[in-house]
């Protein structure tokens, strides 16, 4: 198949991108979450990211499952398909929908009872599986949609609008992501869009399971004072291990640095993309697994939440390569090219006797 | 007791112990014959473990070409002493015992009404094998050479199967012929050969294939386009997504770039193989799984989800004993209800029922298709008689010409023309609305899918008409698949008659040979052979023509009947069931005695004397 970009006619005030888009054409429905609510924030820079990286809106397939973040997929990129399928199983789906055509991104968007309560083995598997994909999880250590009670990444100890009290520990998704092989981990927080951006677009680009946790506080449910995912206690206890500019290749005009050297890292991708970290912690090393497990363990210890891009594998493979399959997207072969056809047949007929 | 006299007509059992190697010798045995011109229907019946319990293979011989199971056993090869008890019992007086007599046992342990033929196998074997493992699996071609020589196989035929078999590995191939000849010349020269039970050759094969339903499913997955096979292992279905990868490396690898036109991914359990498959399908690939009733049970939200938000997707259901976890090695068909209205809500679903390997090629192939076409769940309900035993059947064929039913597929083009589109817009009254898949126009024809209510242009809404609206194009959509689906087959008795039967599946072999028997009894029954639900309307036809039809099944609780009674609307005072479910296969004599009991015919002569 052969997408052709259709010229377009725009507000003249309006910025097109390469493709041709404006930001606007990244957009979806109106939003029906509360106001005020992460998640739209998190929608907001999707939209930014995708325009700002070119994507032509039709080559993402959007994929989640059920929640108020699972939603938000009808809230931007609006004329992408998208699918909201079942509660905790977003990542069997966008498997298979990824075998099936492997040339469009697929960005999984889960929410954390989504994805660290009902579904956490589908999370751990595909991560496992290297599906080229990014994974968002909209993480507010609630069910927002079934009205606040406990999700898996809940903190310890913490108490409910209702006064029920957390026994469980939390589960760490971005601990899990790391164990189980993930090629590129990060965290972020809905309310810091400078990084979150580019950390989207980074991931976008990465051609392996990347998945970035985003704390996005529930306004409804979970935003109280002693919550690890309110908008209060994730700016006091941020502890950002790096800030990314993201280029694209082909590279646009230089966006100048202005940063020291030695406080720059550059990582180029697999594609040609470089990826410029910003080494904030003098001793963040993005490319050391082990290394962030340990970091993100001391420092979840000391009550810090650690943002940024823990770690990325410049050389990833995905299941498409660990399959073997061929380059021809599945969904366009026809008979022709499957079917060995009836002298083969003869053959096995032949052997059966 | 007069021994059992028979040519080509008879059933031999082995009773061995799970993991002893005998396995491929028993199935060596049942080709000899094959190749001698005489049909046989061999079955696996095997415990849920690798080694150590017992396991047995009955071959019936049977050049009228009845490939049911007959029941009773005319030579037990009994190998197993754990066993030993239970398999002298099972032997039809007159019949014949084989055992291993390097041991002697007590007189107490025979029985006197049955022909006792002992060879020291273990002995000879250990006299002539130093190596333990050896000395265990040349037991198993020693006792085949024996019987060779007893039943008056042509070793040819045997020689024949073995050089097939180890072709250049010349080493391997000496070895096993000595091993046969072994027992042979035993046989020969120490025991009264041949048997009053023998085979003779004849030419009813003809060119019919020789095969497991599961690997010609597999086949009908490869032939039908499947790109994506997700399967979590279960048995009775491991077996068809192993054969798919393994025909796929065969037939399906790009010969210039070396790379697969397939993708098998063995997933974490039943509910992310479905998911699997359902992504695949929304995205434009021919997708299916195999699985069995736990792993139906499991999948059911999402086959609710496809159902709804109509997505083609292929389930090959390999049925086993439920429920729960139920008989894992036995046969059964007591999953049609729960597939067929699998998940919560109002669904109904298509179900494809095949009789035997070659229609398990056939349906698997044409369920790709109907899902696509219809955009919705087909399930092929094969099950573990069909699917785990090697079976004689009719070869397979493919039409070259025949294109793959892609269903209705909006494209770029048409889009691009100006073509209306709406996701659940019925734009023609067969219920079915075009569907885009991702990535084809950049403006136009995206859709959100989505578990939820929606209206024709796929936009989230619980109003109650836009509900109710989909709800019955849903249903017209299921009226379209009954134009579809395989139609019905019937076999009409040689005179008119006033009985009724309806089967469906794996029953088909028994069925046969029992209306046969039947005719004979002066029992006459028009059969029909349900290969599909929804019930195209002569199924009711036949129903109202006859004042009392037999369905037989598989199960416990009648649930074809059930289905016939509910969505068919049949009268229930007409039916009546004929049900086996003890986990081994259905045979002619249970069908022929329950519809003679029902029949009321007391004054017919007992089965056993018209069948020898
Ligand atoms: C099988 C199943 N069980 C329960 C539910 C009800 N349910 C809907 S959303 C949800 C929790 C969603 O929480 P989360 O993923 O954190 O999303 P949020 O709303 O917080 O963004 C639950 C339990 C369901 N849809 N399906
Ligand atoms: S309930 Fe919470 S998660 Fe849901 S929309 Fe409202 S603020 Fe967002
Ligand atoms: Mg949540």
């Amino acid at each position: 198949m052969t997408y052709i970009a259709k010229p377009r006619l725009h507000h003249p005030t309006l910025a097109v991108n390469k493709v041709g888009y404006t930001r606007r054409d990244y957009e979806g429905k109106i939003s029906t979450l509360c106001a005020g609510c992460g998640h739209d924030s998190i929608s907001a820079a999707i939209i930014q990211a995708c325009w700002e990286l070119d994507v032509e809106p039709h080559r993402v397939a959007k994929l989640s499952g059920i929640g108020c973040s699972s939603k938000t997929p009808d809230y931007f990129l609006g004329n992408s398909h998208g699918f909201n399928s079942v509660h905790g199983r977003m990542p069997s789906v966008l498997t298979g929908a990824n075998l099936a055509n492997r040339d469009l991104i697929y960005l999984g968007i889960s929410g954390d009872g989504d994805s660290a309560s009902i579904g956490i083995g589908q999370f751990a598997h595909g991560m496992r599986r290297a599906v080229n994909m990014v994974y968002i999880v909209e993480n507010n250590g609630v069910y927002g949609l079934t009205k606040g009670q406990f999700s898996a990444t809940a903190d310890q100890g913490s108490q409910s609008k209702r006064g029920i009290v957390n026994n469980d520990s939390a589960v760490d998704l971005v601990a899990l992501a790391l164990q189980l092989g993930a090629t590129f981990v990060a965290r972020s927080f809905s309310g810091d869009k400078s990084q979150l951006v580019p950390l989207i677009k980074a991931a976008i680009v990465h051609p392996g399971a990347a998945f970035i946790d985003v704390i996005s506080p529930c306004v409804a449910f979970n935003n109280h004072t002693g919550s690890t995912k309110s908008y209060e206690y994730v700016r006091d206890h941020n502890e950002p291990v790096n800030r990314i500019d993201f280029d694209y290749w082909p590279k646009r005009e230089e966006i100048t640095v202005d940063y020291a050297e030695g406080e720059v890292v550059s990582v180029t991708q697999h594609d040609g993309s470089v990826l410029r970290l910003h080494k904030l912690a003098a001793d963040y090393d993005a490319h050391d697994r082990i290394g962030a497990m340990n970091f993100l363990q001391q420092r979840h210890a000391l009550g810090e939440v650690v943002t940024g891009l823990l770690y990325v594998d410049p050389q990833p493979e995905d299941l498409h390569a660990h399959l073997k399959t061929a380059e021809t997207p599945f969904n366009t072969l026809g008979a022709k090219d499957l079917c060995p056809g009836s002298a083969a047949l003869e053959k096995i007929n032949a052997s059966l006797r | 007791m007069k021994p059992i006299e028979a040519v080509n007509d008879f059933v031999v059992k082995f009773a061995n112990v799970n993991g002893s190697g005998s396995a491929s010798a028993n199935e060596l045995f049942a080709r000899s014959i094959l190749r001698m011109g005489v049909p046989v229907s061999p079955r696996n019946i095997f415990p849920s473990n690798i080694q150590g319990l017992p396991t047995w293979y009955e071959v019936r011989v049977t050049e009228r070409g009845y490939l049911g199971r007959r029941g009773g056993v005319d030579l037990m090869v009994a190998m197993n002493p754990q066993t030993w008890e239970r398999d002298v019992k099972e032997i039809e007086p007159g019949g014949y015992l084989f055992y291993d007599s390097t041991r002697a046992l007590p007189k107490s342990k025979f029985r006197d009404d049955i022909q006792v033929i002992g060879m020291p196998l273990t002995e000879i074997c250990n006299s002539t094998y130093t190596d333990p493992r050896q000395r265990q699996l040349f037991k198993n071609i020693v006792y085949v050479g024996a019987l060779s020589a007893l039943l008056e196989i042509d070793p040819k035929a045997i020689e024949t199967l073995f050089s097939e078999q180890y072709r250049g590995k010349e080493k391997l191939l000496d070895s096993n012929v000595k091993a046969l000849h072994l027992g042979r010349d035993y046989a020969a020269s120490q025991l009264q050969c041949p048997l009053a039970i023998k085979v003779r050759r004849a030419d009813k094969v003809g060119n019919r294939i020789f095969l497991e339903g599961n690997s010609a499913a597999a086949l009908g997955a490869v032939y039908g386009g499947a790109t994506v096979c997700a399967w979590y292992p279960i048995t009775p279905s491991s077996s068809l997504a192993e054969a798919f990868q393994r025909y796929c490396q065969r037939l399906r690898v790009d010969p210039l770039t070396k790379r697969n036109r397939f993708a098998v991914v063995q997933a974490e359990d039943e509910l992310a193989s479905i998911g699997i498959v359902v992504g695949a399908g929304w995205n434009g690939a021919r997708a299916f799984t195999a699985t069995s009733g736990p792993g139906i049970s499991l999948m059911t939200e999402f086959i609710g989800l496809a159902y709804f938000a109509e997505i083609p997707v292929t389930i090959v259901n390999v049925q086993r004993g439920g429920p729960s976890t139920g008989m894992p090695t036995r046969t059964q068909q007591s999953d049609v209800l729960a597939c067929a209205y699998a998940s919560h809500g109002d669904t109904k679903h298509v179900l494809l029922f095949p009789e035997d390997p070659k229609e398990c090629f056939d349906f698997t192939a044409k369920a790709l298709d109907l899902a696509e076409r219809l955009q919705t769940p087909v399930f092929v309900m094969t099950d573990l008689d069909i699917g785990m035993n090697t079976r004689l059947c009719e070869p397979l064929a493919w039409d070259d010409t025949q294109a793959y039913d892609r269903g209705k597929l909006m494209t770029y083009e048409r889009l691009e023309a100006g073509a209306e589109f709406g996701r659940y817009l019925d734009v023609d009254g067969d219920g079915i609305a075009y569907r885009t898949l991702p990535g084809t126009h950049p403006t136009r024809g995206g859709y959100f899918t989505r578990g939820t209510t929606k209206d024709r242009f796929a936009r989230y809404s619980e109003a109650g008409p836009d509900y109710m609206e989909n709800m019955q194009r849903l249903l017209r959509k299921f009226e379209t698949a009954k134009t579809l689906v395989p139609r019905p087959l019937l076999l009409p008795a040689p005179k008119p008659a006033r009985f009724g039967a309806i089967f469906y599946g794996s029953t088909s072999p028994a069925m046969v040979e029992a209306l046969d028997a039947l005719a004979d009894r002066g029992i006459l029954v028009n059969a029909l052979r349900i290969r599909a639900f929804p019930f195209a309307d002569e199924i009711v036809d036949f129903c109202n023509s006859h004042p009392w039809v037999f369905v037989i099944e598989q199960n416990r609780d009648a649930q074809l009947k059930t289905l016939l009674v509910n969505e068919a609307g049949v009268n229930q005072n007409r039916l009546i069931s004929v049900l086996h479910y003890d986990g081994t296969p259905i045979t002619a004599r249970y069908i022929v005695d329950e519809i003679a009991r029902h029949a009321g015919a007391h004054t017919v002569v007992p089965f056993k004397k018209v069948v020898s």
